[in-house]
Formats: structure tokens, C-alpha cells, sequence
């Protein structure tokens, strides 16, 4: 019940529907991929690992998606080795992938904790990044060129909180110099969505990717490991994928994920074209509003999707919650597990911190869809708006009057 | 009306909500995240988080994690730290309400368009003959929480609900297992939540202050021993301080931190007449007149003690009790309870028992302390 007195207050917006501008988190599985999973959900049951025809109809739907998924990664099938998604990958790749325990492991700060908790819990290290979220390549010089010798580099292709992308090239090339015989490896998990990785990704040895952020299932992904890249076994066992994962083979997740990214591959230079022009849009409708402004500046190479702000005198998560409430589904910074909105090692990184000279300063991540439409953008600027206003309004008193 | 209820995980919280469905309200549970750090019993730990999710989907109702762990550090945890290297013995848990529950949530409630906020406690809130929202005790006095809830006594509890106040605990667990709700069954949350019990206090304070040695001596003045801590040390306390064993009881009777100095003492020595408080807040803003009967709670399930206010200012008083009492160590909260005129017991005051109140000489001495 709403006060009478109370015509000050809410709901500010008017109702629509609902927006989902969080697919930076997860998106929805294409149908290309439910379609070529199906089967493999009922009658085609069969574990790769059989001898027997079950066993060997299954192993041959893995090998074409091996093969599919080669092709639009820019490896050789041999080179794929599936996991159970990002967060393996990546921490296969950082452990598996040091050539001897002695060596020194570093980073971006600005990784994904996957990458991040790795490369700590090894006693590795972190390098600098710009204000824009791009790695600082003489800060990289300058670690790699620091006593002791590094084993392995680990720096994303793109952020997944702001959505900057990193030049794998030249990030190799500073490798080659400062670190030669260091295995560079890219978390490309946010890039695969957007981004052509037989073009991008080709400079790394080890490249991690999961079939959930771009219209695959989850609990599926592949790290791309080039030939001639020792890596250790994190899970010994049944020595599936050549020895170097074992495990009972995911068929439904590994063809649903190959035929996600084909069909992706297929629309790209459309979806990015279109999409990268709503985010656009978005963001400078945003930065009109008072008081908010773009977190990177907008002129900065990132993932056509992502859209992240500051908004100066309100807080990250009742925001979120006043969003949600009026069907804005919005993030602070990245989905964390604990579903509270937590402080972004990622803002602090770039020189962007929340609570700058006691000034409250909300941060607010949108990343739209492939299939984002002006529509989307619409409402949520619409709502984004009003409910920065609202927010910054002194907060009404709740009614006084008991009836509980 | 549209209520914020704040869930913890716990039995109590799952069934307010479910009352408050009941009642018709349209409810929205949140987990305030508030200690990030290891956790017995914790209301923040994951697992906490997870069944306090569960009854809220068994219940219908949304749920939210609310991230306020700045301020419990801010408002609970450095101030236990600070407390105990000032000597006091502190209760976080009055804290937390006071901070947290009641301040931090319920201004959170109002940005976002709330009406109202409840929680499990086994308190009621009252209105007296004019008008003023009183804390009384909850229905089964075995599980009251008045006293953890003293310090709420301003117009912000005229939007609070604590509907199992109303219910005794065997109550609520059967309407727990009525409803099918797997906290039915789950114990009562004990001790501080931030401080587990393979650390210990000892090691979370020690990571936190200084600790330091000090003499232990009699009355007397005779060097008895030694402890390693002081700020460790609580009047009243009898074990832990490593004493030879002697046909005499001996008691902690003093605490001097500044002087690092322990005096322990026949337990005679740990009766006084009365009590000195400071930080007292008065229900409803209104300071009871000297000479006022109340009913005294030293600390959350403690007895309570017939008194008389002697003194009473706008943040401090005396209290005398009406026969000699065991002491109160510093900091610890002190409750002053009267009756309504239909007979309910509710907060008057309270405040936290002054340092310096170690002197078993009387109250006379008391008064002369300072900030007392």
C-alpha cells in the first residue's frame, strides 16, 4: 500500500518490458545450438570413449564440432581441448601451461578472477594497466625485464567489466623481446562474442574461451592449446582429449557450442556493425543525464557490446535494484557468486575508483545482445534516467503509521 | 504496505516473512552481507545466504543480497576492537542492530520505496498513552532480544515489524514445519558471528591490536602471576588466568588497561551498590525522572535486577540497585525495563556501563567519575 501522502514517490516509470542488458554474465541459447544438441539429449547418448556404435556415433559428432570449432578459432582440431568452461580453461591454462613451477607467472590487473586468483595462489604478479583498461605495455617491459624468469604472461583480449580490448600482437611482440621462451596466454572468454579470434587471438599459445557468453550452453569450453605448447594435465584420469583432460566427453555442450559460434561467425560483421552503434547510442543518451559519464572514453577499441558508467551521487546497488524492479537487468561490475554487488578490482586498476574524495559514485555495466534493438535502448535509458533522479531525490520517509 | 524483511537465514526470519504474507503484505527478503570474513554462525556466511534464498522461494517472495559489509566494519567490528584495548567488554550484537539492522537497512528501505522493515527478532514494538514507539519483550522470554534492541528507540521504529515477537519459539518452529521450510529445525545462532571458534577472540584480536602482558595481584598488592593479555581479561572472570589453584575462589575484581594490571579478589569484592552508564539512550528521547523503579538487564539473557534511577541526563545516569549486585564490566550493555500501564514490559533506556565503574566502595565515587 502506498501512503496517500505520499505523491512525491514512486515508480517513476512508466511499465514496459522487460530488458536484459547483462549478456556480458550469460545469453540465451541460440537455437541453432538447442537444435544440434538435441539428439545428443536423447536417443544419441552414446560416451565417445565406447568402442561400440553408440560410442562411436557420439565420438564422430565430437570430432566435426572439433573440427567446426578449429575452423572458427583459427587452430588445428588437435590443438582444442575442451573443458568445462572459462573459469577451467583459464586456470588450465595459467597452471598447466608454466613450463617449470620455478617460473614467474604475470598478469593484467585487470583479469578476470579466474586468471587472477591463479596467477596470485602461484605468487605471481600483476602489471599496470592505462586509465582506458589496456595493459601498459612498458609496465609489461619493465616486469617481464625484472630478476627471475618468467614462464607464462596471461593477459585478456577483452575486459569483461568495460569491455577494452587488448593488442594480442603487440603484447606478444613485447614478450618476445623481455620474456622469449614465456608462454603468453589470453583469456578471450568476453571476446568470443564479438570479435573474429582467427584474426585476434592467433599471437597467443593458449587461448581460453566458454560457449555460454556467445549462445552456447553452459558448462562447456575449450582452451585452444597451439601445437608445440607443453601443457600439464589438470584432471588425470581416464585421459580423454589426448591425455590432457580427462573426464566423461560433454557431447551435447561441445556440438551446441560449435554450432553457437558458427552461427555467430555467420552474422558478425552485421551483429557488431548494429550492435556497436545502439551501445553507441546508449551511452551517449546516458551522458546526457547529469552527473554520468562514460567510464572509458567511448573512442577506446572494446567489445560492441558493452556500455559502462560512473553516475556520480548514488550507489551501485540500490540502483540495481530499482532497475530490476522496473525490468532493467544491469550489473555493478561482473556477476559475482555471493549476488551482492562487491567493490571492482577492475575500476581501482584503471584509476576509476567508486569512492573518489568521499564523493559516492555508482558504477553500472549494460552489455547488450546480438540481438539488441533501439527499442531496448530506448526503455533503458528511459529508466535509467528516471531512476538516477529518483535515487538522488532526498529519500522520502517510510510511512509512520503501523498496521503490521 | 510494501516490506523490506531482512532474512538471515535462521527460523525466525524465514516465519516473519510468512506472518507477514499472511497479513497481506507485499514482501521483498534481503541477506545483509556483513562480515567478509570466516564464519561459525555467521547471519552472511554462503550458507546462511543460501537458506535464507530457499525459504524466501518457498515462501514466494524475492530475495536480495545487500552488500553492507563497510559499514559492519565500520560500526561493529573496529569499535569491538577498540573496546576491548580500552579495556571494556563490549556487545557487538547491540551494535549491529543499532547500525545495521535499524539504521543502514532502514534508510536503504526508504531509497527504495519501502514502507516498511521487518525482522525475526523476539521483541515487540509497542505505542504507549502518547503516542511513543516503545522495544517490549518478545512473547517467550526465554528468547527475548529487547535487550539487543535497546538503543532503537527514536520515530524509526514506528516503520519496524517484528511479528515473531508475537510467538513463542516452539511456535515458530511448528509453523517453520508447517510451511515446509528447512530452517525448521536449524539452532539458534550463538555467539559473535565474525569471530569463529577454531580462531577464537584471542587470534581475531590479535591480528587486529596490540595485546599486552600485564600483572595479575591480589587485593593486597602481592604479584600473583601474569597473562598475556590484558585487554583480554573481563571483570568477574575466575578461569583462563593461569592462577595456582588455592582454597580461595578468586575473581577478577579490576582491569587496568593503562596500567597493565589485573587484581583479582574474594567474590564480595565483585558486588557494588549500583551503576554508572554513558551513551544512554532514553525511549522516546525522554530521560527517566530520579527516583524511578525500573528492572535492569546486564546482559542478553541474564537476570534482571530490581533498581531505582538516581541520576539521569541527557546521555548518562546512575543506577542504584536496590540490594547490593555483582558489577558490570565496562562496556557491557546495561537495559533499563518498566511496565506500560497494561502491564507490558518495554526499554526505558539504556546505555553501557561506564569505565571506572570497578570501585566496590559504592556509587558515591561513581558519580564523581568523569564522563559519568
Amino acid at each position: 500500500m502506498i501512503p496517500a501522502d505520499d505523491t512525491t514517490l514512486p515508480r517513476p516509470v512508466p511499465d514496459g518490458p522487460a530488458v536484459d542488458l547483462d549478456r556480458a554474465a550469460t545469453t540465451p541459447l541460440r537455437p541453432e545450438a538447442r537444435a544440434a544438441m538435441a539428439p545428443f539429449l536423447a536417443g544419441r547418448y552414446g560416451n565417445p570413449s565406447s568402442a561400440h556404435a553408440l560410442g562411436r556415433d557420439a565420438m564422430r559428432a565430437v570430432d566435426e564440432a572439433r573440427e567446426q570449432l578449429a575452423d572458427l578459432l583459427g587452430c588445428a582440431p588437435s590443438e582444442i581441448v575442451f573443458t568445462s568452461g572459462g573459469t577451467e580453461a583459464d586456470v588450465h591454462a595459467v597452471t598447466g601451461g608454466i613450463p617449470t613451477r620455478a617460473d614467474r607467472v604475470v598478469c593484467s590487473a585487470v583479469e578476470h578472477p579466474a586468471v587472477l586468483a591463479t596467477v596470485t595462489a602461484l605468487g605471481g604478479s600483476t602489471v599496470a594497466v592505462h586509465r582506458d583498461g589496456r595493459i601498459d605495455l612498458d609496465a609489461l617491459a619493465a616486469e617481464l625485464s625484472s630478476p627471475g624468469k618468467v614462464g607464462l604472461v596471461s593477459v585478456m583480449a577483452a575486459n569483461n567489466e568495460v569491455g577494452t580490448l587488448n593488442d594480442l600482437a603487440e603484447v606478444a611482440a613485447v614478450v618476445a623481446v623481455h620474456a622469449p621462451g614465456a608462454v603468453l596466454h589470453t583469456d578471450a572468454v568476453q571476446a568470443a562474442a564479438w570479435l573474429d579470434l582467427r584474426r585476434v587471438a592467433t599471437p597467443a599459445a593458449l587461448v581460453s574461451v566458454s560457449a555460454h557468453k556467445f549462445g552456447g550452453p553452459r558448462g562447456v569450453g575449450a582452451l585452444v592449446v597451439r601445437s608445440g605448447t607443453p601443457l600439464r594435465a589438470l584432471l588425470p584420469g581416464g585421459g580423454q582429449e589426448l591425455g590432457r583432460r580427462s573426464g566423461t566427453t560433454h557431447v551435447a555442450g561441445i556440438v551446441g557450442m560449435a554450432a553457437a559460434l558458427s552461427a555467430l561467425d555467420r552474422e558478425r560483421d552485421e551483429v557488431v556493425r548494429r550492435v556497436s552503434r545502439l551501445r553507441d547510442r546508449l551511452e551517449s543518451e546516458l551522458s546526457g543525464v547529469p552527473g554520468v559519464v562514460p567510464t572509458v572514453v567511448s573512442s577506446t577499441p572494446r567489445l560492441a557490446g558493452t556500455a559502462h558508467l560512473l553516475i556520480d551521487d548514488v550507489d551501485s546497488e540500490p540502483l540495481l535494484f530499482l532497475l530490476d524492479d522496473a525490468g532493467v537487468r544491469a550489473s555493478a561490475a561482473s556477476a559475482c557468486a555471493s549476488g551482492a554487488a562487491a567493490a571492482s578490482h577492475v575500476l581501482a586498476a584503471i584509476g576509476a575508483d567508486t569512492a573518489e574524495e568521499g564523493r559516492r559514485r555508482g558504477a553500472l555495466r549494460l552489455t547488450l545482445g546480438h540481438d539488441a534493438t533501439d527499442g531496448q535502448v530506448e526503455r533503458a535509458v528511459e529508466v535509467i534516467a528516471a531512476t538516477v533522479e529518483r535515487l538522488r531525490a532526498p529519500a522520502p520517509r517510510l510511512t509512520p503509521d503501523r498496521e503490521g | 504496505m510494501r516490506v523490506l524483511a531482512a532474512m538471515s537465514g535462521g527460523v525466525d526470519s524465514s516465519v516473519a516473512v510468512a506472518l507477514l504474507q499472511e497479513r497481506g503484505h507485499d514482501v521483498v527478503g534481503v541477506t545483509m552481507r556483513l562480515w567478509g570474513g570466516p564464519s561459525d554462525t555467521g547471519c552472511c556466511s554462503a550458507t546462511e545466504v543460501a537458506d535464507a534464498r530457499r525459504a524466501a522461494a518457498r515462501l514466494g517472495v524475492e530475495h536480495h543480497v545487500f552488500d553492507f559489509s563497510e559499514e559492519f566494519d565500520r560500526h561493529v567490528v573496529d569499535p569491538y576492537v577498540a573496546d576491548h584495548a580500552a579495556g571494556r567488554t563490549p556487545n557487538p550484537c547491540v551494535e549491529c542492530n543499532r547500525h545495521l539492522k535499524f539504521d543502514a537497512l532502514v534508510q536503504r528501505a526508504d531509497v527504495l520505496g519501502f514502507d516498511a522493515v521487518a525482522t525475526g527478532h523476539h521483541a515487540r514494538i509497542v505505542t504507549d498513552a502518547d503516542g511513543r514507539h516503545l522495544v517490549a519483550r518478545g512473547v517467550d522470554v526465554a528468547k527475548d532480544q529487547s535487550y539487543v534492541l535497546h538503543p532503537i528507540v527514536d520515530s524509526d521504529l514506528g516503520r519496524v515489524l517484528m511479528p515473531v515477537g508475537e510467538m513463542t519459539k516452539d511456535r515458530v518452529r511448528a509453523r517453520a514445519a508447517a510451511l515446509g521450510l528447512r530452517t525448521a529445525t536449524k539452532p539458534d545462532s550463538q555467539d559473535v558471528c565474525f569471530i569463529t571458534r577454531a580462531e577464537g577472540r584471542a587470534a581475531f584480536l590479535a591480528e587486529r591490536m596490540a595485546l599486552h602482558p600485564a600483572d595479575i595481584r591480589d587485593v593486597d598488592g602481592r604479584t600473583l602471576g601474569r597473562t598475556d593479555a590484558v585487554e583480554l581479561v573481563t571483570i568477574g572472570q575466575r578461569r583462563g588466568l593461569g592462577l595456582a589453584g588455592g582454597a580461595d575462589r578468586r575473581f577478577v575484581v579490576d582491569v587496568d588497561v593503562a596500567a597493565r594490571t589485573v587484581t583479582v579478589g574474594p567474590p564480595e569484592r565483585l558486588v557494588g551498590d549500583g551503576v554508572a552508564l554513558d551513551q544512554v539512550r532514553w525511549a522516546g528521547g525522554r530521560p527517566l525522572a530520579p527516583g524511578t523503579e525500573v528492572a535492569v538487564q546486564c546482559s542478553a539473557h541474564g537476570e534482571v535486577r530490581p533498581a531505582t534511577v538516581d541520576t539521569a541526563g541527557a546521555a548518562s545516569a546512575t543506577i542504584r540497585w536496590r540490594s547490593p549486585q555483582r558489577r558490570v564490566a565496562p562496556g557491557q550493555s546495561v537495559v533499563l525495563f518498566g511496565q506500560t500501564a497494561d502491564g507490558v514490559e518495554v526499554v526505558l533506556g539504556g546505555g553501557t556501563s561506564a569505565p571506572g565503574d570497578g570501585d566496590p566502595s559504592g556509587l558515591g565515587e561513581l558519580q564523581q567519575l568523569p564522563g559519568s
